[in-house]
C-alpha cells in the first residue's frame, strides 16, 4: 500500500481501563451474523424477489419440457402458404415467413436462448472478477499484466473471434462452444468495472481497519472488497444476460451460429428483420420473451445488490 | 501531491477533448460545391474491388463505371443486342479468323489516339499470364493465349492504324458477340507506363470521363463528368453521373426513398413487399441475365451419374415449388426458370423437351424418389451449402422446406460463414453436400451459360459433369455461323442437361430497381445496370 | 507521474506485437481462400490462382507471412488491399470519420445515461425509475438493426429531419441520427450503471453528512452523489469507446458511414489479412490511451484513488 503516508499507529486500552465490559458479553444462542445468511433474510421479505424467481422459474420449466406448453412441432410442415400469417385455431401468434408457427419455435427456442445467456453470463462474470479484482487489489506489475491481457481481448473484432472460432469448431456447433466464443470476448469490461471500484474501495477506512487487525490481504479482498465493490458488477451481468442472447442472433445471422434447424429467441429475431414493415408480429413476440426474461434478471440482481448493501438495508 | 492529482485529472480531460476535437476538425469540411447539379444524375454503386483495369474489373461494382468511361468495339443496347461503337465493321468468313476495322479519328480524353494497337496492346497485357488480370480467361480462345507462362497472343495481328485481325485456335460463332464486355475496351499509350497509376485514375473513350485526378473517392463515390468527344450511339443525355458507393443496399434504398439518389438497380429484401406501394409505377422489376441453381456433385453418394442419381434428381427439382417460393420469399422478383440459360437471352426457350422436370409435381416427386429408394434406400439428410454473408438464407431454408415438406424426408440449409469459404470447399471439392451456384452472363449469348459450367472439365464446372453428347451439341452450336441454327443446337444441349440434371435450376433474378420523381426515361440494359447515358433529369 | 505515463506507454509495444500476432494468426486460420471470392462464382485457372498467391505472400507459411507484414511496418508499409489501395491511405481515410461518430454517439449516451440514471437512482421505485427502467429494456432486446431501421424511415423518410444516409466527407450534421442509434446500444448499460452507484453513494456517511451540514440537494447532487457515482460508469463509457470504434458495422452499413466498422468487416469478410492487423493495431492504441486517460480521471472523481504505484 502507500509509502507515503505513516501506517496508523492502533492503541487498544487495557481491559480494567475500559468501564463497559458487560456490554462484550456474547449470547451465545445467536446466530453467527454472515453476509449472505443476512442477505437471503432480507431477500425473501422482498415481494420483488418472490415475482423475478417466479418469472425466472417458469422460463426454466419452459427451457426444460417445451412440450407440456406447446403440441404443436416447431419445425415441421413449415408451409410458405402461411407465410407471415396471423393467429389461427391452434397457432396461437401466427406463422413466420417460412410459415413456422411463432408460438412453437417461440417454448422451443427458450433452451437455446437461456443457455446461452446464463453460459455466457457466468463466463464472462467469473473472468472478470478474477481479472478485474485481482489487477485492482494488487495493483503494480500483476494489474498491468492482467489489464493489458483485457486490452488485447478487447481489441480483437468480435466477428472475426466468432467466425474463426466457430469455423474451427464448425463440426461441434452447439450451445457451449457458441456461449464460449461470445463470453471469451466478452469479460473485459466487467474486469474493468470491477477493477474500477476496488480502486475506490480500498481506500476506504473499514478496510483499512481490517488490514491494521492484521486480516491476510487475500481475506480482506474477499470479505471486505469484494463484497463492497460488486454492485456495477451485478449491474452490467444481469444486462449482459440479453446481450447475449442478442448477440447469439448477430453470430446466426453472419452463418456461424447455431444450425438453422435449432431453434432460438435470436434465430428468430434476425430472421424477422427483413419483413420488418410489413409482419412486424414476427420479431414483436420473440423480442418480447427477451425483454421479460431480461427484466427477470434484472430485477432478480436489483433484490440481490440491494441485500448486499447493509447500508440500503438499514434505511428500510 | 493533491495539486498534482487534479493536474493529472485536468490533463486526461484536456486530452480527452483534443481527441474529439481532431476527430471533429478533420475532413469537416468537404461538400458538394458544384452549381450545377441539377442534371447530374446519381446512381448506386459499390467501391470496385480491384484497380480500374478493364481486363481486371470482373465484379459490378467497378464494371458500371468501366463501362461509362470506355467505348469498346460495341456495346450492347436495352435488349443485348450488339450494336457497333469504336468498331465500323467485324467481318469473318469461317468464325476463326476476325478482320476489325476502326472508326477514324477519335481519341481518348487525354488525346492519345483510339487506332488498332490500342485494342491489340490492351489485348496482349491483359492476355499476359505474368500480369494476372481476373479477366484473362476472355482470350483463352486467341491463338497463342497460355495459362502455363508468358505467351504473346500470335492470333492479334496489326493490319494498319485502324484495322486489325484476330485468329481463334477454333472456330466461335459468338466470338463478336464477347466484343462489347469490358475486357475487350482499349487502352490508351499511357496506361502502360504506370498501370498502378492508370487503375486509380482511368482515361478512357466513353461517353463519360472521371471528373478530376480525384474522382473516385474510395468507399464514398466517383464523379464523372460528359465527355463531349465521344460520337458513338451512347451519347450522354444528362450533365454526368455521380455513382454513389453503398455497403448496403438498404442504405441506397432510404436514399431513394429520402430523395438522395436517381437510381436505384438493386432494391434491398426487405423492401420487397413494400417497394412498388413505396415507387409506383418508377418501380423497375425485369428478368435479367442472372440464373440461380443449386448443384449436386456426382461424386456424392447415392447421385452418381446412374439410375438413381436421376431418379432422385428429378424427385428434388419437382419437390420444389418455385412458383411458391419466388411468389412469398421474392415477392416476384425472381422468375422460375424453365431453362439453363435466361429469358433476355436471344435463344430462350420455355419449352424446351422435358422441362417438365422444373415443374412442382408432388406425386410424381414422391413415385421417383421411392423408385431411388428401392435401388438403395436413403437415409440422412439433404444439404444444401451457401454462403452466409450473401443473404440466401431465407430462399435456401425455403427450398429445403418444400423438398422436406414433399418427399418426407429431412432437409435443411448448410451455411458457410463466407463467400471465400464457401468456394474454396467447392473448388478443392471437398464439400459433401449440394451447393447454391449461380451465374451472370458475361455477354448476352447461350454458350456463356452452358459453355463454362457444364462443358467436361470446363473451368466453372463444380459438379464435374461430363456427357459426351453435350459436348458434341455445343462444338457444334459453337462452329456454326448462323446465330439460329447455333441456338438451335444449344437447345438441344438443354434438354440433355434436363434428363442428367447436373444442377436443379430454380429461377431466373430479376433486375429490381427503381427512380426518383426527378428521373427519366430509365432503361435497364440486359446486364442489369441501367442505361445511364439515356438518364434526363428535371 | 510523468514515469507512469511513459511506462504505460511503454506497455503499448508487448501489448501490439500480442495482438498483430494474435489477429494475423486468427486470419489465416479463417478456412478458404480469399482469392477464390475474388472471381466470384466463376471458377478462376489454378496457374493464375498460383501466380495471385505469391503476389499477396499467401503461398509463404503463416510465421513468413506475419514477419513480412512486420517488417513492412516499420518501413512504414502497411501493405496494400486486394484493390490496390495503401492500407496506410484506407486508415487515414476511415478512422477520422468513425472516431467522430464514435465520439458523439459516446457524448450522447453518456449525457442522457448520466441523467436518466441519477434521477432514476435519485428516486428509486418511484415512476420515473420505472418508466427509465422499460425503456432500457427495450433497447436491450431490439437488435441495432431494428432501431437503426427505424429511426432512418421515422427521422430520415417521414420527417425528413435528418438525411437518410451520410453524404460525402461525413458532416457532423449528417451523423447525428447514426450517433444515436448507435448511443442506443449501450444506453440501458449506463442508466442501470449510474442509477446503481447514485443509490449506493447516496447511503455513504459524506453524504449523509453533507445533509445534515444542511448543504443544499442543489449542491449535494452534482458534487457529493455524481461525481463519486461516476467512477464505474466512466469505465464503462470507455470500454464501449472501443465497441463503438469497431462495432458499428451494423450502423455504419445503414447509414452508408464510410468508416472503419464496414471496411473492417469487408476487410474480415475477404479475408484481407494486412487490412485487419492494421485496423486492429490502430485499434489497440486508441484503446491504449482512452484507458490511460480513464485511469488518470479516477484521480480527479475520487482523490482517494492514487494513479501512481
Amino acid at each position: 500500500m502507500s509509502s507515503n503516508q505513516p501506517a496508523p499507529t492502533h492503541y487498544v486500552a487495557p481491559l480494567e481501563e475500559t468501564p463497559l465490559v458487560a456490554v462484550d458479553a456474547v449470547n451465545v444462542g445467536e446466530r453467527k451474523s454472515n453476509l449472505w445468511i443476512d442477505a437471503w433474510r432480507d431477500m425473501r421479505r422482498r415481494p420483488m424477489f418472490w415475482i423475478s424467481a417466479v418469472i425466472i422459474i417458469l422460463v426454466i420449466i419452459v427451457a426444460l419440457f417445451p412440450t407440456l406448453f406447446t403440441s404443436v412441432p416447431p419445425n415441421d410442415d413449415c408451409q410458405l402458404s402461411n407465410s407471415n400469417g396471423g393467429p389461427s385455431g391452434e397457432h396461437l401468434l401466427g406463422f413466420t415467413k417460412q410459415g413456422c408457427d411463432v408460438f412453437s419455435r417461440l417454448i422451443h427456442g427458450t433452451s437455446t436462448s437461456l443457455t446461452v445467456g446464463i453460459i455466457v453470463t457466468i463466463l464472462t462474470t467469473v473472468l472478470g472478477i478474477l481479472f478485474g479484482a485481482f489487477a485492482g487489489f494488487y495493483g503494480g506489475w500483476l494489474d498491468a499484466i492482467l489489464s493489458r491481457a483485457g486490452d488485447i481481448f478487447f481489441s480483437i473484432p468480435y466477428i472475426l473471434a466468432a467466425v474463426v472460432i466457430m469455423s474451427v469448431f464448425s463440426a461441434y456447433r452447439n450451445v457451449f462452444v457458441i456461449s464460449l466464443a461470445i463470453g471469451i470476448f466478452a469479460w473485459p469490461a466487467t474486469a474493468r468495472v470491477l477493477r474500477a471500484e476496488i480502486l475506490r474501495v480500498k481506500n476506504a477506512d473499514y478496510v483499512m481497519a481490517a488490514r491494521a487487525t492484521g486480516v491476510s490481504n487475500f481475506r480482506i479482498l474477499l470479505r471486505h472488497v469484494l463484497p463492497n465493490a460488486i454492485a456495477p458488477v451485478i449491474v452490467v451481468t444481469t444486462i449482459s444476460l440479453g446481450a447475449a442472447i442478442v448477440a447469439e442472433a448477430t453470430l446466426s445471422f453472419l452463418g456461424v451460429g447455431l444450425p438453422n434447424s435449432t431453434m432460438s429467441w435470436g434465430n428468430d429475431i434476425s430472421a424477422a428483420q427483413v419483413d420488418l414493415r410489413t409482419a412486424p408480429q414476427t420479431l414483436i413476440y420473440p423480442s418480447l420473451a427477451l425483454s421479460i426474461t431480461v427484466l427477470a434478471f434484472i430485477m432478480m440482481g436489483e433484490v440481490i445488490r440491494d441485500a448486499l448493501d447493509p447500508k440500503a438495508r438499514a434505511q428500510r | 501531491m493533491k495539486i498534482n492529482r487534479y493536474g493529472i485529472g485536468a490533463i486526461a480531460l484536456i486530452a480527452a477533448s483534443a481527441l474529439a476535437l481532431t476527430g471533429c476538425a478533420s475532413g469537416g469540411g468537404s461538400t458538394d460545391s458544384t452549381a450545377s447539379t441539377a442534371s447530374i444524375i446519381t446512381a448506386n454503386g459499390s467501391e470496385p474491388q480491384n484497380p480500374l483495369i478493364p481486363t481486371n474489373t470482373n465484379e459490378t461494382g467497378g464494371g458500371k463505371i468501366l463501362d461509362s468511361i470506355f467505348a469498346g468495339l460495341e456495346y450492347y443496347d436495352a435488349k443485348g443486342a450488339p450494336q457497333l461503337d469504336v468498331a465500323e465493321s467485324i467481318e469473318t468468313d469461317d468464325s476463326k479468323t476476325f478482320t476489325i476495322k476502326i472508326k477514324p479519328d477519335l481519341t481518348f480524353t487525354n488525346g492519345d489516339p483510339v487506332d488498332a494497337n490500342s485494342f491489340v496492346d490492351a489485348w496482349q497485357y491483359g492476355a499476359l499470364f505474368s500480369n494476372k488480370q481476373l479477366n484473362s480467361y476472355f482470350f483463352e480462345d486467341i491463338e497463342g493465349f497460355s495459362y502455363e507462362a508468358d505467351s504473346p497472343l500470335t492470333g492479334l495481328n496489326v493490319v494498319d492504324d485502324l484495322t486489325f485481325t484476330v485468329t481463334l485456335n477454333e472456330a466461335r460463332s459468338d466470338f463478336p458477340l464477347r466484343l462489347g464486355y469490358s475486357a475487350f475496351y482499349p487502352l490508351p499509350k499511357t496506361a502502360f507506363e504506370d498501370m498502378d497509376a492508370y487503375g486509380q485514375n482511368p482515361i478512357g473513350n466513353g461517353p463519360y470521363k472521371l471528373a478530376s485526378d480525384t474522382a473516385w473517392q474510395h468507399n464514398e463515390k466517383i464523379d464523372l463528368v460528359v465527355n463531349d468527344e465521344y460520337t458513338g450511339g451512347r451519347k450522354a443525355q444528362n450533365g454526368g453521373l455521380t455513382i454513389v458507393f453503398y455497403a448496403s443496399e438498404d442504405a441506397a434504398y432510404a436514399d431513394l426513398l429520402g430523395g438522395n439518389l436517381d437510381v436505384l438497380d438493386n432494391i434491398p429484401a426487405s423492401a420487397y413487399s413494400t417497394y412498388e406501394s413505396d415507387l409506383g409505377d418508377r418501380a423497375v422489376n425485369q428478368p435479367a441475365a442472372i440464373f440461380q441453381s443449386f448443384t449436386i456433385p456426382e461424386r456424392l453418394a447415392h447421385f452418381g451419374n446412374d439410375e438413381e442419381g436421376k431418379l432422385r434428381r428429378a424427385a428434388l427439382s419437382m419437390a420444389i415449388n418455385r412458383d411458391e417460393i419466388t411468389d412469398v420469399i421474392f415477392t416476384g422478383t425472381r422468375t422460375p426458370a424453365s431453362d439453363f440459360t435466361s429469358p433476355v437471352i436471344d435463344g430462350w426457350s420455355d419449352s424446351l423437351e422435358g422441362a417438365d422436370v422444373l415443374k412442382f409435381n408432388p406425386d410424381e416427386a414422391k413415385k421417383l424418389w421411392a423408385q431411388a429408394d428401392a435401388i438403395s434406400p436413403w437415409s440422412g439428410t439433404f444439404q444444401i451449402a451457401y454462403n452466409a454473408d450473401g443473404g440466401h438464407a431465407e430462399w435456401v431454408d425455403a427450398t429445403a422446406n418444400s423438398i422436406k415438406n414433399t418427399l418426407g424426408i429431412d432437409a435443411s440449409g448448410a451455411p458457410y460463414p463466407t463467400f471465400a469459404e464457401s468456394r474454396t470447399a467447392i473448388t478443392d471439392r471437398t464439400i459433401q453436400t449440394a451447393f447454391r451456384t449461380g451465374w451472370q452472363a458475361d455477354y448476352p449469348g447461350l454458350f456463356n451459360f452452358l459453355g463454362p459450367l457444364y462443358a467436361t472439365n470446363a473451368s466453372s464446372n463444380d459438379g464435374d459433369y461430363s456427357n459426351p453428347e453435350f459436348d458434341a451439341l455445343l462444338q457444334e452450336g459453337s462452329s456454326t455461323a448462323d446465330s439460329a441454327e447455333a441456338n438451335d443446337d444449344f437447345q438441344k444441349a438443354q434438354e440433355i442437361l434436363l434428363k442428367d440434371l447436373p444442377a436443379i435450376p430454380l429461377w431466373y433474378a430479376n433486375v429490381t430497381g427503381g427512380y426518383s420523381e426527378t428521373a427519366s426515361n430509365v432503361q435497364f440494359g440486359w446486364n442489369s445496370v441501367p442505361l445511364y447515358y439515356e438518364i434526363t433529369k428535371s | 507521474m510523468a514515469g507512469y505515463i511513459l511506462r504505460r506507454l511503454l506497455q503499448a509495444i508487448p501489448v501490439l506485437l500480442g495482438t498483430t500476432f494474435l489477429i494475423y494468426f486468427m486470419v489465416f486460420a479463417m478456412p478458404g481462400d480469399p482469392l477464390l471470392a475474388l472471381f466470384g462464382d466463376k471458377t478462376p485457372n489454378p496457374a493464375l490462382l498460383e501466380q495471385l498467391r505469391q503476389q499477396y505472400h499467401l503461398d509463404q507459411p503463416f510465421i513468413v507471412q506475419y514477419f513480412l507484414y512486420l517488417g513492412g511496418i516499420f518501413r512504414g508499409d502497411f501493405g496494400t488491399s486486394f484493390s490496390g489501395e495503401p492500407v496506410a491511405d484506407i486508415l487515414a481515410r476511415t478512422f477520422p470519420v468513425t472516431i467522430r461518430l464514435a465520439i458523439m454517439a459516446l457524448i450522447i449516451e453518456f449525457v442522457g445515461g448520466v441523467l436518466i440514471g441519477l434521477v432514476s437512482g435519485l428516486r428509486k421505485g418511484k415512476l420515473f425509475d420505472a418508466s427509465a427502467l422499460v425503456v432500457s429494456l427495450i433497447f436491450i432486446s431490439l437488435p441495432i438493426f431494428v432501431i437503426a431501421f427505424v429511426a432512418q424511415f421515422i427521422f430520415g423518410i417521414q420527417l425528413g429531419w435528418a438525411r437518410t444516409t451520410v453524404s460525402t466527407g461525413a458532416p457532423i450534421q449528417d451523423l447525428i441520427l447514426p450517433a444515436f442509434v448507435l448511443a442506443s446500444i449501450t444506453f440501458a448499460q449506463l442508466i442501470r450503471l449510474t442509477r446503481a452507484s447514485v443509490i449506493e453513494t447516496q447511503s455513504l456517511d459524506f453524504v449523509r453528512t453533507a445533509y445534515s451540514k444542511g448543504l443544499s440537494r442543489r449542491r449535494i447532487i452534482p458534487v457529493h452523489i455524481l461525481r463519486n457515482s461516476l467512477i464505474p460508469v466512466v469505465t464503462y463509457a470507455a470500454t464501449d469507446f472501443g465497441v463503438l470504434l469497431v462495432g458499428a458495422t451494423v450502423t455504419e452499413g445503414i447509414f452508408n458511414v464510410p468508416g472503419v466498422g464496414r471496411t473492417l468487416y469487408q476487410a474480415i469478410i475477404r479475408g484481407e489479412g494486412p487490412t485487419v492487423v492494421s485496423f486492429v493495431t490502430v485499434m489497440v492504441l486508441i484503446y491504449l490511451v482512452v484507458n490511460l486517460v480513464v485511469d488518470l480521471l479516477y484521480g480527479l472523481l475520487d482523490p482517494r484513488i492514487r494513479y501512481v504505484k
